[in-house]
Parts: structure tokens; sequence; C-alpha cells
């Protein structure tokens, strides 16, 4: 195989139910999903129907009722696995991009973005010429010094994308990242996603509902009723 | 990088609100002990001021402190003749109501005799006594002056001296005046029914020189305990070395007030958790968003309860900063003296850091049960 095709989430009869009984709930249902490198994918559904508890999965935080998750090579929610090893595996593998940003408040935005660097052990002054860098590179430079209350809707989202991406990981999660941005700023924020995937050998699985966006994506799914279906409506 | 400093720069004017909430608390708390302390000093400065070795009272009395005292005024030259006693002088304690350009004064009135131990040793403004009669040496909260002349029975006193922190254990202020001015008092002070009985001649047995102790400064070499129990051989006399007579008045004639500040204290300071538990437990609601941000990026649980722990720590410290600072500015207006000790504001900090740390472990259990899924929407 290609080393640049590399499956980098592969999931394999993931379902998920909550509660027992009567008040059992099957948030996802049998789910087979891969997505390789460079790839940008959506997972599209009406409210409920499991894409958040999909993305949950997928960026441990929660495990799945049965089913076997592999992130970049590593099989998780074995029985190896300890919270502190999956919070690890979040900060080094895992970017997340908000649909509100999610960026602290009383942080401005160079250290927002360097917080996740000193989280995995670099020292402050790399951590702070990285999180500069970043933020050149996605044209908020001049804000570094600004207050998140102080930046414009795509700017925070610019600031919260190089936060993601301030580890370099592997995965990319995005929870609406352009719910909160005008159809203009949503392109741009997609292109560059689809730039920075394929620069960084990363991929991007994003839950959307924004159909102006849905052509900036390699493959669309489709959750219905915890069911996952690819574009021509088949089950995967 | 430090969260709990930035969150708390970012939110600066709230935080110094809160603290200055917070330090009113810990003023009041700092005063109690500041009172309880005064209240200990006033009472132990009367036995000390003497600087005296050795009380000689009424047989099976605790002297002239705790319960009335009563003894032969010429038990003074007996106890000096003692080997071992260097000198000795009686001494007289009385509480009176006078009245001064119309506001009623209580003062602590202390006879004493010239040249003998017992008088005030600094005299902060003026002279000492040094007339027989009608003169009187006052201690400066009485509000008098050098000077002014106070009525205490039916005689006029002439204030000559002032001295500094010599009160007894109720916060009157002391006065000192000759044994045999005391004693006159004493006998002009008498219930009217006592001058009844001395009209018709039955208080003609009882002798007016007494008085109500004889202290004894004793040779370097004389052991207190010795001399005591030589004393305590004559059946009608009882003797207490100073630790003795300071140990008195602390357990008795103090306990109930040291009791009384103590409770008060505790309340205090439980009100003080509850409040900084309730402070910090508001503050970690408001960031369960940012909480749950956090672990979901990557921050390990040390982070969030520093995050949490550093910031109620801030908040008590800097409380009791500020309580500090206000109560050593107004400690000087309280009625009754304010005493803090180096030992008591560190002592406080201590009890105020256990308190936070305790106090912040309700905050610590709501940002550790955050999930961190509530961070991605849905």
């Amino acid at each position: 195989m290609d080393p640049l095709r590399q499956p980098l989430i592969e999931i394999a009869g993931v379902s998920k139910h909550f509660g027992e009984g009567e008040t059992r709930v099957d948030a996802l249902r049998n789910i087979e999903l891969t997505v390789r490198r460079g790839e940008v994918v959506a997972l599209l559904g009406p409210s409920g129907s499991g894409k958040t508890t999909l993305l949950n999965i997928v960026g441990c935080i929660i495990d799945p009722t049965e089913g076997r998750v592999t992130l970049d090579g590593e099989l998780v929610y074995d029985n190896r696995w300890l919270r502190g090893d999956l919070r690890r595996l979040r900060l080094d593998k895992i970017g997340f991009i908000f649909q509100f940003h999610n960026l602290l408040p009383f942080l401005n935005a160079r250290d927002n973005v360097a917080l996740v660097l000193s989280l995995a052990g670099r020292p402050a002054a790399e951590a702070q010429a990285r999180a500069a860098e970043l933020l050149d590179y996605l044209e908020v430079g001049h804000r570094a010094a600004a207050m998140p209350a102080l930046l414009s809707g795509g700017e925070a989202q610019r600031v919260a994308i190089a936060r993601a991406l301030a580890n370099s990981p592997r995965i990319i999660l995005a929870d609406e990242p352009t719910a909160a941005l005008d159809s203009k700023r949503a392109g741009i924020v997609m292109d560059l996603l689809r730039k920075l995937a394929a620069e960084q050998d990363a991929c991007i699985v994003a839950v959307t509902h924004d159909e102006k966006i849905y052509d900036r994506f390699d493959r669309l799914f489709h959750l219905r009723d915890g069911v996952l279906e690819n574009e021509k409506g088949e089950e995967t | 990088m430090n969260l709990a400093w930035r969150d708390v720069r970012h939110n600066l004017f709230r935080f110094v609100l809160t603290c200055l909430g917070l330090s009113l608390l810990m003023a009041v708390v700092l005063a109690m002990i500041g009172i309880y302390n005064g209240l200990v000093a006033d009472a132990l400065n009367i036995v000390k001021a003497p600087q005296v070795d050795l009380w000689v009272v009424e047989s099976g009395t605790q002297g002239p402190f705790a319960e009335a005292s009563k003894i032969p005024g010429s038990t003074r030259d007996a106890v000096a003749r003692l080997h071992g006693v260097a000198e000795a002088g009686s001494i007289a304690y009385q509480t009176v109501e006078a009245s001064d350009a119309g506001r009623p004064l209580r003062l602590y009135v202390i006879g004493y005799e010239p040249g003998h131990p017992g008088g005030p040793l600094t005299i902060a403004e003026g002279r000492g006594i040094t007339q027989t009669h009608f003169e009187l040496v006052a201690d400066r909260k009485s509000g008098l002056g050098v000077g002014d002349v106070i009525g205490l029975g039916r005689d006029s006193f002439a204030v000559v001296g002032l001295v500094e922190n010599t009160m007894n254990s109720g916060g009157d202020p002391a006065v000192f005046i000759t044994l045999s001015d005391a004693q006159t008092l004493q006998s002009q002070l008498a219930p009217p029914a006592q001058r009844v009985q001395t009209a018709r001649g039955a208080g003609l047995l009882e002798s007016a020189d007494t008085v109500a102790a004889v202290i004894a400064r004793l040779e370097p070499t004389a052991d207190p305990l010795d001399v005591a129990s030589t004393v305590r051989q004559w059946k009608h006399l009882g003797a207490l070395t100073q630790h003795e007579q300071e140990t008195i008045l602390i357990g008795s004639v103090v306990d109930r007030a040291k009791r009384q500040i103590g409770l008060f204290l505790a309340i205090l300071l439980t009100v003080s958790a509850v409040v900084i538990a309730l402070i910090i437990y508001t503050m970690t609601m408001e960031k369960l968003k940012q909480i749950a941000t956090l672990k979901l990026i990557g921050a390990p649980d040390r982070t969030i309860v520093g995050l949490i722990v550093q910031q109620s720590l801030a908040l008590g410290m800097v409380g009791w900063s500020f309580g500090l600072v206000l109560i050593l500015l107004i400690k000087d207006y309280f009625p009754r003296r304010v005493v803090l000790e180096p030992v008591n504001a560190a002592a406080l900090a201590g009890i105020i850091i256990v308190v936070c740390i305790a106090a912040s472990g309700l905050g610590v259990r709501a940002a550790l049960k955050v999930d961190p899924a509530t961070a991605i929407g849905g």
C-alpha cells in the first residue's frame, strides 16, 4: 500500500449503546469506517443520529460498547489503555476544532496555542515560538496578543485551528467548524483545513450541517439512527 | 504557564472585590485573636507590673485577682524580715466608678507604698507620686491628663503622671495612689450598712490597716518555693509565686473569656471556610466549559486541580494580607487593647491555607467530574 494512503482511523464493528433494558438507546450500530492520510471526510446526519457519539469515540473520550478502533496504527480501548494513556493519545495525535472555537478566555491567542505545546512538555520559549509560527501561517499572527473576546469569529476559528495543529496531530476532529462563520469565511476555513491535511499528512473528520461546504470533502457519510451510510446510501 | 494566575488577571476586578470581602472576615478573625491577647496581656500586666517574685495573700484564697484577699498591713514588715526577701511592699486593689468632667469613668485603683514594690515602673508622661496624699498616676487609656483633678470617694486627686498599657482583665484603666489613700478610699466606699456598723462601734474590732496582698522581691539566690513554704507556716497567710499567680489568673479569671472568644473564633473560621468553598465552587462552575476543553485537549487532572487550588490559596492569602493590613491600621481605635503577635498572624495564615485547600475540594470534585465530551457541541 502507498504509505501516503495508510489508514489513520480504522473503525471496525463499533457499536455504542447507553442504558439498559427499556431505557437502552443504540447510538451507533456496527460502524465500519476507514479514513486515510490526507483525507477530509464529513459526517452528516440529523440531530441525535450519533455523529457526536462517533466523534467522541474517535476522540478517545468515550469507549465503544463493541468493536475495534485503531488510531494511527494503535489499537485503543483494549485493556491496556488507562484513562491517562487516552489523555496522552489525545494530546499527541488528535486535534480538536469546535463549533464555537472554545478558546480559553483568560489566555491571549498565542498562549491558547502555546498551552497545548506546554501540556505536551515543550519548553515555554519553544512553545511560544511555535505558536507564533502557526498563527502567522494561518494569517492571524498580527492578532497574537489579542484576547479571544476581541477576535472576530473568523480570527477566533483560525486561532482554534492553530491550537488543534500545535502538536502536529495525525487526526483532526472538527465539530461544526464553520457553523459560526458566514459562507465566504466557511469556504476559506475549509480550504485551509484541506491544505493542512495535505501538508501535514493528517486526516480530518468533520461533523457538519453546512451544505455549502459539502464539495470541500473527499467523502460524505450519513448517520441515520446510528447506522453509517456512504454517499450512495449504502451501509458501510 | 500558570493558568490560575492568568484567570485571576483576566478577572482581576472581581477577584480583588472578592478578596476585599474575605479580608473583612479575616480582619474580624484577627481582631478577635487580638482582643483575646489584649485581655490576657492586660490581666498579666497588672500581675507583672510590680516585678516581684512572691505574693503573700489571705490564707485559703487565690490572691487579690481571683478572689477577695485581706491581710493585716503589718504583714509587710514580717515578710520583709524573712530570709531571702530583698524587699516587700503592701498593695491594695479596688475598682471604683468615678466621674471626669461629667463622664462616668471606671478605674482600677492600685494602692501602693512609695519606695516599696508595687508602684508604676515606667512613667510615660509627668512624674511619679512624691507626696503622701492626693496624688495619682493614671493609665493613658483613662483619658486623664497630667494636671487633671479627679474625685475619688470624698477626696480629690491630682493627676501627676501617666503610664501606658496598665489595665485589669476587665479592661478598666489602672490608677496608682498611695496605700494610705487607697485604705481611706476603701473605708469611704464601704456600703452604708458597714458605716452603720462602724457608727455603732461594731466595726472598731476590724482594723482599717488591711491590704490585699504583700508582694516581695527575693534575693537572686533565694528559691521562691522555699520562701512561699515558709510564709505558709503562718496559718493566716497564703503565698503564691509569681508563676502561680499568673497561672491562676489565666486559668480562672481569663478562662471563660478565653473559651468564649475561642468558640467565636471557631465559628468565624467555619464561616470563612464555607465562604471560600462557595466562592471557589461558583468560580469552578463558571469555568466548566473551559475545564471540559482543557480535558479534551489533553490537560492532565493535576493541571485542572492546580488551577482551582492555586486560585483558592490566592484568594485566602490575599484576603488574609488585606485583613492583616486592615486590622493593623484600625487596632488602636478599639476601646480595649488589641494585641497581635507575629505568631498569631502566621498561625492564621497556616489555618487559612488548610481551610483553602479543604474548601477547594468541592470545586475540585466538580471539575474532575466534568465530562470532556461537553466541550463538543451536542
